[in-house]
């Protein structure tokens, strides 16, 4: 027993070294986006950019897979999760659980599936798969699978393409080199999205490079949300006033067809 | 052709909403009711937060209004007296159905309130109005009105004469019952045409054609009303948003009040009938109905 410990612990700490002589290795990496500022016009229809890089190192390329990970995340808030219920006969809102923060955006994209690519503590350390990015602490008393909220939330945001695994998505040649494109849907949000990509070895996270795209509505569309908050007397007044005049107008212009 | 809503922070098809903007304006202009029960479902259909769906919506019944309004005001169909009385009554109603509305949300189930108040006076209001034009239609009598309360109107005091209805009541009934429809219109969050053009015909005895542009009339200043006040407390309406479905709005309700000319008043009223029903089925369906989605989504407000 006292012999399966040691071996168990020379191998770890094999292991350990072998980690450390990765990180040690200096692998580095350098990266660029195609753009880091979106601006969200009135013709906007989404946006994909384009991040690209490579592994700077001085040493050999050490014998084990190196992989590349990218995740892009929107602004976060906390969100109601509801759940219908069947009450006398009528479907109605029950149960509800508010998930603490939740990315409003968030995808990953991998050089292969995102279990092979990251351990699991490496995942939980750097909240990297869509479920870590995703804080919800505690669950309101009286609901025992509050989980099941948290798996609706990313169900329903993954399938209005808010949250994108797109696992495989990243080309990787000669270890050196990487290139991947995330889209960025319609219906984004303002705000500044944070953009990592983290260099891993045998699911370790060897380097990580931190930037961000910035996220800004423009023209039209900047000056009536800016006009809206405020002042939104005037923009309430403005809003009755287009309309007035649009109704007097088609009015006048039928009738002046008719005659 | 996509555009990108700066309040409601996603993207639609212009003329998608060009589209759902005449539909609404056309029926507006037709039966004088201002489409608020119509446009919000709609909005929401197509990916509209509810908030923004609601006051945007109330907007574009402003100008829907208006323009069906001039229409009537120039063929001498608006009873301007009776459309104040209506008002009168409105504004202490809303004021009403408003703290109503803020008890009931602060309990929780505000939806579920809205949803069975659409139930039940949609098909309660549907239901009458259909059996009462089937009858007249039935027996193919000219055009009058029906005065079931005809008694009891005329022995009240404080009598006015609606000279464009052709009416020498009390003014209490068109006071309550602007209180009534104000209420309603309050805790439905819709302008109340529905509620008002029945109610105007069969309660106040009213022609069905004074009906239409007098409620329109009304329905102007409650969804000005809300439309100011979801924009300053809640800053809700969507000016873009509002502004695509207005450019279709105000050309139907145009081609909804010419259209309306070549109808039979009771061909309208069974018309606007079936579809309050079918928007009472439509909500009801959705209550009875398992959802395909137990779960939903929804924002919470700093």
């Amino acid at each position: 027993m006292i012999r399966v410990a040691a071996v168990v612990t020379a191998f770890s700490a094999v292991l350990g070294l072998a980690a450390v002589w990765a990180a040690g290795s200096g692998e580095q990496v350098v990266a660029g986006l195609s753009q880091n500022r979106i601006a969200i016009t009135a013709n906007f229809v989404g946006s994909e950019i384009l991040i690209f890089g490579a592994v700077k190192r001085e040493a050999p390329i050490p014998p084990d897979r190196l992989d590349v990970v990218i995740t892009v995340q929107g602004p976060s808030a906390p969100v109601k999760v509801q759940r219908k219920a069947r009450v006398f006969g009528i479907w109605v809102n029950r149960d509800q659980v508010t998930v603490d923060l939740a990315p409003s955006f968030y995808a990953v994209a991998t050089t292969a599936p995102l279990d092979q690519v990251v351990s699991a503590t490496e995942d939980l350390r750097n909240r990297i798969s869509i479920p870590r990015a995703i804080r919800s602490v505690g669950a309101p008393s009286g609901i025992a699978d509050s989980q099941t909220f948290t798996e609706a939330l990313i169900r329903l945001r993954q399938a209005s393409g808010l949250y994108v695994m797109a696992e495989g998505s990243v080309d990787l040649s000669e270890e050196t080199l990487f290139r991947t494109r995330v889209a960025l849907p319609a219906n984004l949000i303002e705000g500044e999205y944070a953009t990592r990509i983290f260099l891993t070895r045998g699911g370790q996270v060897v380097d990580q490079l931190d930037t961000s795209i910035v996220v800004r509505k423009e023209g039209l569309e900047r000056v009536l949300f800016q006009l809206a908050h405020r002042d939104p007397v005037i923009y309430g007044l403005l809003s009755l006033f287009i309309a007035i005049v649009a109704g007097w107008a088609a009015s006048s212009v039928f009738r002046y067809f008719r005659q | 052709m996509q555009v990108y809503l700066p309040i409601a922070e996603v993207s639609v098809n212009a003329l998608l909403l060009f589209g759902l903007g005449g539909l609404v304006g056309l029926l507006s202009g037709l039966f004088g009711v201002g489409g608020g029960f119509l446009i919000t479902p709609l909005l929401l259909f197509i990916g509209i937060p509810a908030p923004v769906a609601v006051a945007t919506g109330a907007n574009q019944v402003v100008a829907a209004s208006v323009s069906g309004v001039m229409t009537h005001l120039r063929r001498k169909t608006v009873d301007l007296t009776m459309g104040s009385v209506l008002l009168a009554g409105g504004i202490v109603g809303s004021t009403a159905g408003i703290w109503v509305f803020n008890k009931v949300a602060a309990v929780g189930q505000i939806e579920l309130f809205v949803q069975l108040c659409y139930v039940l006076f949609l098909g309660l209001i549907g239901a009458l109005m259909l059996l009462e034009s089937l009858r007249t239609l039935l027996r193919a009598k000219p055009a009058v009105a029906p005065r079931r309360n005809h008694l009891l109107v005329h022995r009240l005091p404080l009598k006015v004469k609606f000279r464009v209805s052709g009416l020498y009541i009390s003014v209490i009934p068109p006071i309550l019952v602007g209180v009534l429809v104000g209420f309603l219109a309050a805790i439905m969050g819709v302008g109340g045409g529905f509620i008002m053009v029945p109610a105007m015909i069969y309660l106040l005895g009213m022609p069905t054609k004074v009906v239409i542009g007098t409620s329109l009339f009304q329905i102007i200043f409650v969804s000005a009303y809300t439309t100011l006040i979801h924009a300053v407390m809640s800053n809700t309406v969507d000016m873009l948003l509002a502004g695509l479905l207005i450019v279709g709005g105000v050309v139907g309700a145009q081609l909804g009040t010419r259209l309306g000319v070549r109808l039979k008043a009771e061909q309208l009223r069974i018309l606007l009938a079936l579809l309050v029903l079918a928007v009472c089925g439509k909500i009801a369906l959705d209550l009875l109905i398992e959802p395909a989605d137990l779960y939903s989504l929804a924002g919470v407000r700093p």
